[in-house]
C-alpha cells in the first residue's frame, strides 16, 4: 500500500474513530460520580471489621485474598518461563573471562557523578521497599508496590555500570529462592486460615489496634510474602535478559 | 475536573504521541519512560497512589530496561549474522 492510500485511509477513518471516542466520552459519568454499593461497603466494612486503614490493600489481601493468590501464581508462572526461555542453550556459555568490559564495568556514561546517585538511591529504595512492604494495611503500598521498589534498588547498580556487582548482590539461586518462598508463603498463609477458622485464606490472627504496625490481621504476612515474590520475579526477569546480552556468548564450533 | 488534573491528562496525551513520533527504537524506549512519569503522576493526581507507585517502578524502569536489553541483543545478533556470512565463504 503506498503512502498516499494509507494517508487516505487516515484521513477517512481518524476522524470516524474521533467522533466515536467524542460521543463515547460525552456519556461518561463526572470523574468521582460513583454509585457502587458494593464499593461503599468495602469502604465501610473494612476499616472497621478487619483494623485496615489502606482499603486497597485491605481488598487485595482480605477480601479478593484468592484473586491475589491467582494473579502470584500467574507472575510466579511468567518468570518461569522467561527463565526457561532464557537458560543456558547447549552451545552457549557464560564467558566472563572474554567479556572484560562487563567484569571491569564502563560501558559509556558511568560517570563519576551517575555512580554517586546509585551509591544514594540504593539505600533510599531499599529502605522505601520495606517500608511499603511492613505498611501494605496502613499506607498506600503493599506487596506488589514494596517488591517492585525493592527490585528496584539492586537494578541501580547496573546503572552504575557494576553488572558482576550485581550479580554477587542478588545471585540467581537467591532470586529464585525469594520468588518461590514468597509463593509458597502465601498460598501457606491461607492454608493457616483453613486449619484455624475453617476457610481457605481467611483473615485468622488478631486484628489489633486500628494504625498499629501489627494489625489488620494476617494482611502484614500477606504483604511481606507478596513483596518477597515480587522482589525474586522482577530480579530474575531482569538478571534473566542482561545475561543474554552482557555474558552469554556462543561457543565457536 | 481540576486545573491540575487537565494538566496531567494533556502531558499523558503528548507523552503517548511523543513516543508514536521518534523513529530510533532506543530513543523510543527512553521515551517510553518518561511515559511511564506521566502517567505515575496521573494516577497520583486521581488520587490512587497505590496504583501510581506501582506504575512508578513497572514503566519508567522495569519495561525500558527489558526493551534495551532486547534492542541490544538484536543489535549483537545482527552484527554476530554478518560475520558468519563473510567467515563461511
Amino acid at each position: 500500500m503506498s503512502r498516499r492510500v494509507r494517508l487516505l485511509l487516515f484521513a477517512c477513518a481518524g476522524p470516524g474513530l474521533l467522533a466515536v471516542l467524542l460521543i463515547g466520552l460525552h456519556g461518561l459519568p463526572a470523574f468521582g460520580d460513583f454509585h457502587g454499593p458494593y464499593g461503599l461497603l468495602v469502604d465501610r466494612v473494612e476499616p472497621g471489621q478487619r483494623h485496615a486503614t489502606d482499603v486497597v490493600t485491605a481488598l487485595n489481601f482480605d477480601l479478593r485474598a484468592f484473586d491475589t493468590l491467582g494473579e502470584e501464581f500467574i507472575l510466579f508462572a511468567s518468570v518461569s518461563g522467561v527463565a526457561l526461555l532464557l537458560r543456558h542453550l547447549r552451545d552457549e556459555d557464560e564467558d566472563v573471562e572474554s567479556n572484560r568490559s562487563v567484569a571491569n564495568h564502563r560501558f559509556a556514561g558511568a560517570s563519576d557523578a551517575l555512580r554517586v546517585l546509585s551509591l544514594f538511591l540504593i539505600p533510599l529504595l531499599v529502605s522505601l521497599g520495606v517500608y511499603l512492604a511492613l505498611h501494605g494495611a496502613l499506607t498506600p503500598g503493599g506487596g506488589f508496590q514494596a517488591g517492585v521498589v525493592l527490585a528496584a534498588g539492586p537494578l541501580v547498580i547496573l546503572l552504575a555500570g557494576r553488572y558482576l556487582a550485581l550479580k554477587r548482590v542478588a545471585p540467581k539461586w537467591l532470586l529464585e529462592a525469594s520468588d518461590a518462598t514468597g509463593a509458597a508463603a502465601y498460598a501457606l498463609i491461607g492454608l493457616g486460615g483453613l486449619i484455624f477458622a475453617s476457610i481457605y485464606l481467611k483473615n485468622f490472627l488478631p486484628l489489633g489496634t486500628s494504625g498499629h504496625l501489627l494489625s489488620a490481621g494476617t494482611m502484614p504476612l500477606n504483604s511481606i510474602a507478596v513483596g518477597l515474590e515480587v522482589t525474586g520475579a522482577f530480579l530474575l526477569t531482569w538478571t534473566e535478559f542482561l545475561d543474554q546480552d552482557l555474558l552469554v556468548q556462543r561457543e565457536e564450533l | 475536573m481540576t486545573a491540575l488534573q487537565a494538566v496531567g491528562l494533556l502531558v499523558v496525551v503528548a507523552a503517548g504521541t511523543a513516543i508514536v513520533f521518534v523513529p530510533d527504537p532506543l530513543r523510543q524506549a527512553l521515551v517510553l519512560s518518561i511515559y511511564g512519569l506521566a502517567l505515575t503522576l496521573l494516577f497520583f493526581i486521581f488520587q490512587a497512589p497505590d496504583v501510581a507507585l506501582s506504575e512508578l517502578v513497572v514503566g519508567s524502569v522495569g519495561m525500558p530496561v527489558i526493551i534495551l536489553a532486547a534492542l541490544r541483543k538484536i543489535a549483537q545478533h545482527a552484527a554476530g549474522g554478518e560475520e558468519d556470512e563473510e567467515g563461511g565463504e
